[in-house]
């Protein structure tokens, strides 16, 4: 299949700037809001951009875009798998497709439509979804997705991407316009601290150092990383130096970052929205166990579904704290 | 000759292609790809507009098989258009070959989607339908589903999304022949009454025998007309058509032609045998 060239124009150097500005002021931003404003604004200045959405579009916030331009917004209704077919057939025909919807009705429901439709045919499709992991809250586990990234991460050619900020988020979505190819994004319903400034450069399959150390270092994606970063400060209170890394790209993972980790810090923690099997974790322990094999442990949802609650108290329930990472931190220095 | 005296004789040529094809592949899908093979040739041979010599011309046509399990009808047309080989047909499902088992987009310019988990096509048919009305480009979008297909649900979300979104550049068509791979469509799960369904579904809907070229000429030519609907032809076929031993039997869905067979067939064609 031959998919035409078109140019991928992206937002001038100022609006670039008055939005980053914007995000400074908001402390706290969803990945889910960042992903709606920053497909708008795509929008304007790309008009191969389409996005499609199956009644989720003011929960995803696609309906910023589909407010802007409703011409090439698609609602399908209550059809995710029809949805993904859909996308698929707009990518062949040169547009950029966007589809989203919740996560485990993006990647549970349509699964195989991903898979055949999308990913075999590298169809240029963006899935984003919103509402992964527990943060879902109040509607519990029958929303919650907590396998997402284990069954987008084992299709050939899908790239996986979990953004740990709105910054990133910004970044992410950017990046997906230019890149050609299928890729899963995966953001957030509840609002989390922004990490990153203008500075930040994002770039598939590459991870970053957030905090330097040496006694352990925390490996983690998406909301965990501002959790991360709490655990070093605890754990640094202790005398124990945690490195911090941010491993946005699931797949495929900066194996040569994980390794350094492991060479200089001999313990390896990770720590993700996520069932703790086929995610983040399992990823890094693949990595690990075929390179540099050191004790790590995993930090993730203990292969138990979701429950309806309140985020924050959620995150406690399942572990997904600080003190929890801290915890399999002190684990692990142990077992070296 | 008429055009439809011409039709004739190009799927006469195509049917003894996909019978070679299949018959030195040792594995494929014999009835489906010859229930199908008048529609394809009707397509490609008389209502499609495509470049030879450039198959992603942004003006062609475009042809969906959604039921990619009768691939070896769509590699014949392919090779004869030239988009592959004549040898290439010769080496259908091996390692290695362009012709895999169910059409694979990335392998052949010409093949517009991958196809073969049934029920996926039309959702694609309709991207594309999207995508070409946002261009405001005239071609049309073809896409041809089984009967047992028919029983997916994504087909019938695809359904509503066509009439939803008012796709009259886009025409489906149903081969119905009546059977699928556990037997008659009606005993393994009905989907009878079809066209009331497509009409229920909001399109325009035509029968036409699958196997008339007039019929389906004057199918095609009533689909090009209708405005702001998408059209679905309900095309009344033979599973294993224009071979006597294959015809009307679920056994050969997915069974290749024996040398016996092949030499049966070949002669019932009238091929030169070598
Ligand atoms: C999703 C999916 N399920 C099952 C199959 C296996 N399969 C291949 S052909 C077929 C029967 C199709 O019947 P029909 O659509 O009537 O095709 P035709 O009679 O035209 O060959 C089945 C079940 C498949 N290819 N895809
Ligand atoms: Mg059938």
């Amino acid at each position: 299949m031959t998919i035409h060239p078109h140019p991928n124009p992206l937002p001038s150097r100022e609006r670039e700037k008055a939005y980053i500005e914007e995000f400074k002021l908001a402390e706290m931003i969803a990945t889910r809001e960042a992903y709606g404003e920053t497909l708008a604004r795509l929008g304007e200045i790309n008009k191969d951009i389409v996005v499609l959405d199956a009644d989720l579009s003011g929960s995803t916030k696609t309906a910023i875009f589909a407010k802007k331009f409703p011409e090439r917004f698609f609602n399908m209704g209550v059809a995710e798998q029809d949805m993904m077919g859909t996308a698929a057939g707009l990518a062949v025909a040169g547009k950029i497709p966007f589809a989203s919807t919740f996560a485990i009705f993006a990647t549970g429901r349509a699964w195989e439509q991903v898979r055949q439709s999308i990913a075999y045919p590298k169809a240029n499709v963006k899935i984003v979804a919103s509402h992964a992991g527990i943060t879902v809250g109040e509607d519990g586990a029958s929303h919650q997705s907590v396998e997402d990234i284990a069954v987008m991460r084992v299709i050939p050619e899908m790239t996986v991407i979990v953004p740990a900020d709105g910054i990133e988020t910004r970044k992410v979505i950017e990046e997906m316009v230019r890149y050609k190819g299928p890729v899963y994004v995966r953001v957030s319903r509840g609002k989390s601290p922004v990490i990153f400034d203008d500075s930040y450069s994002f770039e598939i399959g590459k991870g970053t150092v957030l905090r330097e150390g040496t006694g352990v270092a925390i490996i983690a994606c998406g909301i965990m990383v501002s959790k991360a970063m709490e655990a070093a400060d605890i754990l640094g209170k202790e005398g124990l130096s945690a490195r911090v890394i941010n491993i946005s790209t699931i797949k495929p993972i900066d194996k040569d970052l994980i390794i350094k980790a492991a060479r200089e810090t001999c313990a390896i923690v990770t720590a993700e929205e996520h069932s703790v099997i086929g995610g983040l974790g399992s990823a890094v322990a693949e990595v690990l166990s075929e390179n540099y094999p050191v004790p790590m442990k995993r930090v993730g949802i203990e292969d138990k579904f979701g429950t309806s609650g309140d985020a924050d108290r959620l995150m406690e329930i399942y572990g997904l704290t600080p003190e929890n990472i801290a915890k399999a931190a002190r684990e692990v220095i142990k077992r070296k | 000759m008429t055009e439809a005296a011409q039709l004739k004789e190009i799927a006469r040529n195509l049917r003894i292609d996909i019978l070679r094809m299949l018959h030195k592949a040792k594995s494929g899908h014999t009835g489906g790809s010859l229930s199908c093979i008048d529609i394809l040739t009707t397509l490609y041979f008389s209502k499609m507009r495509y470049r030879i010599d450039d198959p992603a011309w942004p003006d062609r046509d475009r042809f969906i098989l959604s039921k990619g399990h009768a691939a070896p009808a769509l590699y014949a047309v392919l090779a004869r258009i030239g988009y592959c080989s004549n040898e290439d047909l010769m080496t259908l499902r091996q390692a290695g070959s362009k012709l895999q088992g169910h059409p694979d987009c990335k392998a052949i310019a010409g093949i517009e989607v991958s196809t073969g988990s049934l029920g996926q096509g039309l959702s694609m048919a309709n991207g594309i339908s999207l995508a070409l009305k946002l261009d405001k480009k005239q071609s049309r979008v073809y896409c041809l589903l089984g009967d047992g297909e028919c029983q997916e649900g994504q087909v019938w979300e695809a359904a509503m999304t066509a009439a939803h979104y008012r796709l009259d550049n886009l025409c489906a068509i149903v081969d119905n022949n009546g059977l699928q791979i556990d037997g008659a469509v009606k005993d393994v799960k009905g989907i009878e009454p079809l066209p009331e369904k497509w009409k229920a579904f909001g399109w325009n809907v035509i029968t036409a025998d699958g196997h008339d070229f007039d019929s389906l000429l004057s199918a095609f030519g009533k689909a090009e007309e209708v405005k702001a609907q998408p059209t679905m032809i309900v095309a009344r076929t033979v599973k294993g058509k224009g071979v006597s031993v294959f015809e009307g039997k679920a056994k050969y869905h997915g069974v290749p032609p024996s040398d016996e067979e092949l030499a049966v067939a070949l002669k019932e064609l009238g091929a030169n045998i070598k």
